[in-house]
């Protein structure tokens, strides 16, 4: 090996870091195609089926075809941040899952002397680094919505940022309930404080610990990743097309491709909090990231059915919901947690 | 230092879902609306007067571009009103195809409202489901006369064809399918919470407003008023079925729903009806080689399946144009409640209740 190549260790590292990114660009493709198939045997036709077998290719063709096309300004729109917002969205929405654990680790079949995770990095406070990167998506939003100087983009920004006042504090609240159980912020601890099985077949998974604070979890995922029955800041009937109205090619690419992500992300941390993350029976240590594919994979396929089968709420319905039922059952939810932990340990 | 300024937002006329190019001009607080100007007219083609200009014979066909989603609709109420003109016997065969085809009319209309309604509400599935039952009625219209949107399916005195052998049949079968079909919609709407949330309260008018406001059709059945022209002045063949006409308590977006849903179910218990009284005999009946009404007006209206569809026509007994033609579109005075209904409400609800008044603009326009 030559000197000036860095260690192997720094070289696998980035390595991991290549193949997450590309997992997530190739999974939020996977989830467009996967979307728009199950819409249609949903609603009775046959969806994409052209390019590549049972359309698989489409997402890309779709991205070649946005690559080509002119990229539009509006005049009146301030033109720093109008780039600059979808820029935001597209990288928060990848950064948040540089913390979440896939898999147990690997050292290459031997090529590594120490084993690395199979995880960007393992921080110590990554569910709080989720959070706030999460929350900063919202941004992109709301410059968006502010930025392209239109009627209809603003009220899709406006819709955005009351929306994530009323879901963010149940969302913390849920997440706080876990950690109090885990004793960690660390997703790779909590996941693994949650090996092992009740009575020999119920694994010990927080869903279980925590069916209130799952639920408020996924009702505020839903929220968080602008999706129906909570899409209000993209209305279509409504907004036209909310926030990226005025956005066209590689600009409107970015934003679709921030909610795609957005929705593995959020599925991801849900596996990782609540279903046990990698952890399941069957399969050796090694092909562990097989049960966190197929765990996220479940909660995304729960997404799209929901949003095939449910009208749209309105937003001010969103926050009364947020507000008054979501809110407290939050923290009811952890103060039981609380009390419970202190009782019985 | 913070004064809030109004946000004034022109809703169309290009726009998901102003259903075609009706133009909202919404003044809003908020998100909330303050104030509105609905703006029509983006697509009048001068059918009035053009009518006035085309032979009696003619002016079918024009009558099929008003209500273009329920273009037989439109057929019937024309050459009733000239049969009525010239007092002309339609034989009863005829009478019973044209209540068929009102009917699968109604449907075919209904599904559309159903769709796009759901669609505007964000449920967006209801809107294929809806639209793969109209093509099973676009089908069978084709069968009959050839066209599926446009039918130009009567004529003064009768009908120009008679149905096609073993279309009754078909018509029957379709009759089995869209029943489970209506119970399916409402599966995935009447009892979803959403769905209840969002129309439930919004937009309520109540009887004595939708009155004096002219409101006809599913919006005002919805308030509570009973009253059909089917049942109240019975044209085709009506008086000869059994039907009931659903009315609503509240007034709201959802009583219209139900409203229209249920008409689904009467309008098939009307074909069905009409199917197995079918009778033998000419479609036809005696209309002279050259259609010129004698000299007088009158006025005609049909149960469109959006609401009172009238004609007034006046003749002058000489030319073989009429002298005035005059229509009074359900659509267009629905229409004049929109401003009002939004009144107070989120944009959300606007899409909403556009949706609810089941406007076309082909027909507000004219």
């Amino acid at each position: 090996m030559p000197a000036w190549l860095p260690p192997p260790a720094v070289l696998a590292h980035l390595g991991l870091i290549l193949v997450v990114f590309n997992m997530l660009v190739l999974s939020a493709a996977f989830m467009v195609w996967m979307e728009r198939k199950v819409c249609a045997y949903i609603q009775d036709r046959n969806g994409p089926n052209r390019v590549g077998f049972e359309g698989v290719l489409q997402p890309f063709a779709d991205v070649i075809k946005l690559l080509f096309k002119e990229e539009l300004r509006p005049k009146a729109a301030d033109a720093l941040l109008f780039a600059i917002a979808p820029v935001i969205s597209a990288a928060a929405a990848f950064a948040a899952f540089a913390v979440i654990p896939f898999g147990t680790s690997t050292t290459l079949w031997g090529l590594l002397d120490q084993p690395i995770p199979l995880q960007v990095t393992d921080v110590n406070v990554a569910v709080l680094v989720i959070f706030a990167i999460t929350s900063m998506g919202i941004y992109g939003i709301v410059l968006a919505g502010w930025s392209s100087n239109s009627k209809y983009s603003l009220l899709g920004g406006l819709r955005s940022s009351a929306q994530m006042i009323s879901y963010e504090l149940s969302y913390g609240l849920a997440l706080a309930a876990v950690i109090m159980l885990a004793g960690s912020l660390s997703l790779r601890e909590i996941v693994l404080n949650q090996a092992g099985t009740w009575w020999g077949f119920i694994p010990r998974w927080y869903v279980f610990l925590q069916p209130i604070g799952f639920l408020i979890f996924m009702t505020a995922g839903v929220a968080e990743t602008n999706r129906a029955p909570f899409d209000f800041p993209e209305a279509e009937q409504e907004l036209v097309a909310g926030y990226h109205t005025e956005y066209s090619s590689m600009s409107f690419a970015m934003f679709f491709l921030a909610e795609y992500v957005n929705m593995v992300t959020v599925s991801a941390v849900a596996t990782s909090l609540f279903l046990g993350g990698w952890l399941g029976p069957f399969l050796p240590d090694w092909l562990a990231w097989v049960w966190f594919l197929v765990k996220v994979f479940l909660i995304l396929f729960f997404y799209v059915w929901m949003r095939w089968t449910l009208p749209r709420y309105r937003y001010d319905q969103l926050m009364e919901f947020g507000w008054k039922y979501l809110l407290p059952v939050a923290v009811l939810n952890l103060l039981a947690t609380a009390a419970l932990i202190l009782w019985i340990g | 230092m913070f004064d809030t300024n109004e946000l004034v937002i022109n809703m169309g006329p290009q726009h998901p879902s102003t259903h075609g190019v009706l133009r909202v001009i919404l003044r809003l607080d908020g998100e909330r609306v303050i104030g509105s100007d609905v703006v029509i007219g983006y697509l009048h083609r001068g059918v009035e007067k053009l009518c006035e200009h085309r032979d009696w014979a003619q002016i079918v066909l024009i009558t099929d571009r008003m209500d273009y989603v329920a273009a037989a609709s439109n057929n019937l109420g024309y050459v009733e009103t000239v049969e009525k003109l010239m007092s002309i016997e339609v034989p009863r065969r005829a009478r019973y195809i044209r209540t068929i085809l009102a009917e699968l009319q109604r449907i075919a209309s209904h599904c559309l409202w159903l769709g796009t309604h759901a669609m505007d509400i964000g449920a967006m599935t209801v809107f294929l489901y809806a639209f793969r039952e109209r093509e099973l009625v676009l089908d069978l219209f084709e069968e009959y006369c050839g066209a599926r949107l446009t039918y130009n399916a009567m004529r003064v005195g009768g009908l120009p064809l008679d149905i096609p052998p073993g279309w009754d049949r078909k018509v029957r079968d379709f009759c089995d399918i869209l029943g489970p079909k209506v119970d399916e919609y409402e599966q995935l709407l009447t009892h979803n919470r959403i769905w209840l949330e969002r129309t439930r309260g919004v937009g309520v008018i109540p009887g004595e407003d939708a009155v004096a406001i002219g409101l006809s059709g599913p919006p005002l059945r919805g308030s509570g008023i009973p009253r059909d022209v089917r049942k109240d002045e019975p044209y085709a063949a009506y008086a000869e079925f059994d039907f009931d006409i659903p009315i609503g308590a509240a007034g709201d977006t959802y009583d219209r729903y139900l409203v229209r849903i249920e008409e689904f179910r009467q309008s098939v218990r009307i074909i069905r009806q009409a199917l197995d009284g079918l009778p033998e005999g000419p479609i036809l009946g005696k209309v002279p080689r050259l259609i010129k009404p004698p000299a007088g007006e009158t006025y005609h209206a049909i149960e469109a399946p959006k609401g009172e569809l009238g004609y007034f026509i006046a003749s002058d007994g000489k030319s073989n144009t009429p002298y005035r033609f005059r229509v009074r579109p359900p659509s267009f005075c629905n229409l004049q409640a929109l401003s009002r209904l939004i009144k107070g409400h989120l944009v959300a609800d606007v899409v909403a209740l556009i949706g609810s008044l089941d406007i076309v603009l082909g027909e507000v326009d004219r």
